[in-house]
């Protein structure tokens, strides 16, 4: 039997194969759904909200 | 494998893949409307390019504002969201091997879309809503304006309710192996940016309707509002970004027999995009005085630059897979793959149109102008809508026009008419587009403001000189008719298409290509190949790359040096 060449090799593993972390991380859209919303509405909108109640009022000269 | 109802379902003539009917209606309704949508924004477009060349200076003030409203709400907002909810149930469907979830949701979302879609454009229309896309509070229009809006986010919510319930009932069916396909995964990526927009979206419009119904007495905070706002106004045109680097994997697919070289990395910067691309919102608040400099900052370089990344391996690999794609059918040379390419196939030509507007003019500018101090010299100058017309015009609108090209015989199932004015049409709307955005780009440095009909003040008592930004205020002006002709060859051929053109029912659909092209791609389609084969080279996509990275070094640069130069430091 001859070593099949790169070429010829099967482009999708068997089912019993262990999937990588990464793959599987990537696999599951509710995980990345809740990342997708939470990372942004952290950094960019409760920080900034944060910041902007946090801006004192201005007082007249 | 399937789990298709047998009598919603057809085999198509041309790919072999099974589509659902249901899906195919709103697929068909959706693009209708998207292109209508892009007819009325061209429209506007021949106004506004005709008002901001000044030595035209057709529309008065108060015409500039409303038309300015319905080009941006039309061209930004419906025409963009209209396809993409086409493109989620492609993908969701088609792509899947899945039926599409729910029927109810998807007249739901349509309908809703529908409906907002017409009470804005009424409103602005009538001279109710001229506040432009951005509607910044205490500017306010007619309550009915911004009840259009919320109707019509509610109804792009529930279309990605419907996509995320396909994605739920195919893999509880196991409708594919393994991971779901690049471009659909390119789809999801799209749809979980859209919850965070339409979150924001209804976080914003919700008081700002209360308050034009006069059940709030005071306007929302203009500070908050535009923080939550862009949340809305800058993540939707992210889902531009992931919808259409999906289609140029797709349209790559369909036009050259492409896949991509590595599977796992196109993916990684897709999950980049979901995680970071969102905090370019705060690019828009750079100049605004309540958010301090660390906020602007992480969100606007730090973090965002793994974003761009993301853009950087997708402007990469979709070339590289072409490349590989192309010297698997024998073409040799450095640029043999680019010259020898199918480039009279519109779905081809305005993918890579895009990709190169895109990169080159949009993602340069983009990055240059995000930079916290560079900004100063660039915001609300003409630099910006010279930006983004290449990144959404450019960039996204082309390459849905390139979609639309192989959507229309698929899943309309009739041809386009005269085919040799649907193949220089790429070439039309984006060279209009980028004569346009280089006009912008120049008068922007030279301090021309953005949103504004007359720059020079005319009868105003202290005189304002910009005659030097004249030439490319004209450049501004061609290039803008140029694209809207573009733009209405585009939507005239396709309705005509869509509706009158020649049926292909049980026959595969007339190839754009030559038949030796056509033959080779179809070769390349239905063999099994590895395109990660260590003998096909990706040489050339290495060169147009390192072309890239030096008009980068030079235009960023460049930038710093402007800034050195109006502030000046001992």
């Amino acid at each position: 039997m001859t070593t099949p060449t790169e070429a010829e090799k099967p482009l999708t593993e068997p089912e019993d194969t262990p999937v990588h972390w990464l793959q599987r991380f990537m696999d599951n859209p509710w995980l990345l759904l809740m990342l997708g919303f939470f990372v942004p509405f952290f950094s960019y909108t409760v920080w900034g909200w944060v910041e902007l109640l946090l801006v004192k009022k201005a007082e007249l000269p | 494998m399937g789990n298709f109802i047998t009598e919603r379902m057809r085999v198509c003539a041309t790919t072999g893949l099974t589509v659902d009917l249901d899906a195919q209606r709103f697929i068909k309704l959706n693009a209708v409307f998207g292109v209508v949508s892009l007819l009325i924004g061209a429209i506007a477009a021949y106004l506004l390019a005709l008002t901001r060349w000044e030595a035209v200076a057709l529309l008065d003030p108060i015409d500039y504002y409303k038309y300015i409203s319905l080009h941006g709400l039309n061209m930004l907002i419906f025409w963009i969201l209209f396809m993409e909810m086409a493109i989620l149930y492609f993908c969701a469907s088609t792509l899947l091997n899945s039926r599409n979830f729910s029927r109810a949701l998807g007249y739901g979302q349509f309908g809703l879309m529908l409906i907002g879609w017409a009470t804005v454009n009424f409103s602005v229309l009538s001279g109710r809503a001229s506040v432009m896309m951005t509607s910044y509070v205490p500017l306010k229009a007619e309550q009915e304006f911004y009840l259009g809006m919320l109707l019509f986010a509610v109804g792009a919510l529930l279309g990605v309710i419907n996509f995320f319930g396909g994605v739920y009932i195919a893999r509880r069916d196991r409708t594919y192996k393994g991971s779901m396909p690049l471009v659909v995964f390119g789809a999801l990526a799209a749809a979980i940016i859209a919850v965070f927009t339409i979150v924001h979206g209804a976080i914003a419009l919700i008081p700002a309707w209360l308050w034009s119904l006069g059940a709030l007495e005071k306007a929302p905070d203009p500070g908050w509002y535009r923080l939550i706002w862009w949340g809305l106004g800058h993540a939707s045109q992210q889902i531009n970004v992931c919808a259409h680097v999906a289609v140029w994997y797709l349209l790559a697919t369909l036009t050259v027999g492409a896949k991509p070289i590595n599977q796992t990395v196109c993916r990684v910067a897709f999950v980049l995009y979901i995680m970071f691309i969102n905090l370019a919102s705060a690019h828009h608040l750079l100049v605004d005085p309540g958010v301090g400099a660390p906020w602007k900052m992480w969100n606007t370089s730090y973090a965002l630059y793994l974003a761009v990344m993301a853009s950087m391996i997708h402007g990469f690999t979709v070339p590289a897979s072409i490349e590989v794609a192309q010297r698997k059918k024998g073409i040799g040379g450095l640029f043999g793959w680019l010259t020898k390419a199918p480039w009279k196939d519109p779905g081809f030509s305005a993918m890579f149109l895009s990709l190169l507007i895109f990169g080159f003019g949009g993602g340069i500018t983009g990055v240059t102008l995000g930079t916290h101090q560079i900004n100063i010299i660039a915001h609300n100058t003409l630099r910006i809508p010279g930006h983004f017309h290449m990144t959404v015009a450019g960039g996204t609108a082309l390459a849905f026009m390139g979609l639309a090209y192989y959507v229309v015989p698929l899943i309309f199932q009739r041809e386009y008419p005269l085919r040799a004015l649907a193949r220089v049409q790429p070439y039309i709307f984006g060279g209009g587009i980028v004569i346009m955005a280089v006009g912008m780009t120049l008068a922007g440095s030279m301090g021309v403001p953005r949103r504004h009909p007359d720059i020079d003040f005319t009868g105003a008592r202290i005189a304002v000189d910009m005659g030097g930004a004249t030439p490319f205020l004209a450049m501004l002006g061609i290039g803008g008719l140029i694209a809207a002709t573009g733009a209405v060859i585009f939507a005239a051929l396709t309705a005509y298409a869509a509706f009158f053109g020649k049926s292909n029912k049980g026959r595969a659909m007339t190839s754009w290509q030559t038949p030796e092209q056509d033959r080779m791609t179809k070769n390349l389609l239905t063999t099994a190949w590895n395109p990660a084969e260590g003998k096909l080279k990706t040489t050339g996509t290495v060169v147009l790359t390192l072309i890239f990275l030096a008009s980068f070094v030079v235009y960023y640069f460049a930038n710093w040096k402007a800034l050195a130069d109006v502030w000046y430091v001992k």
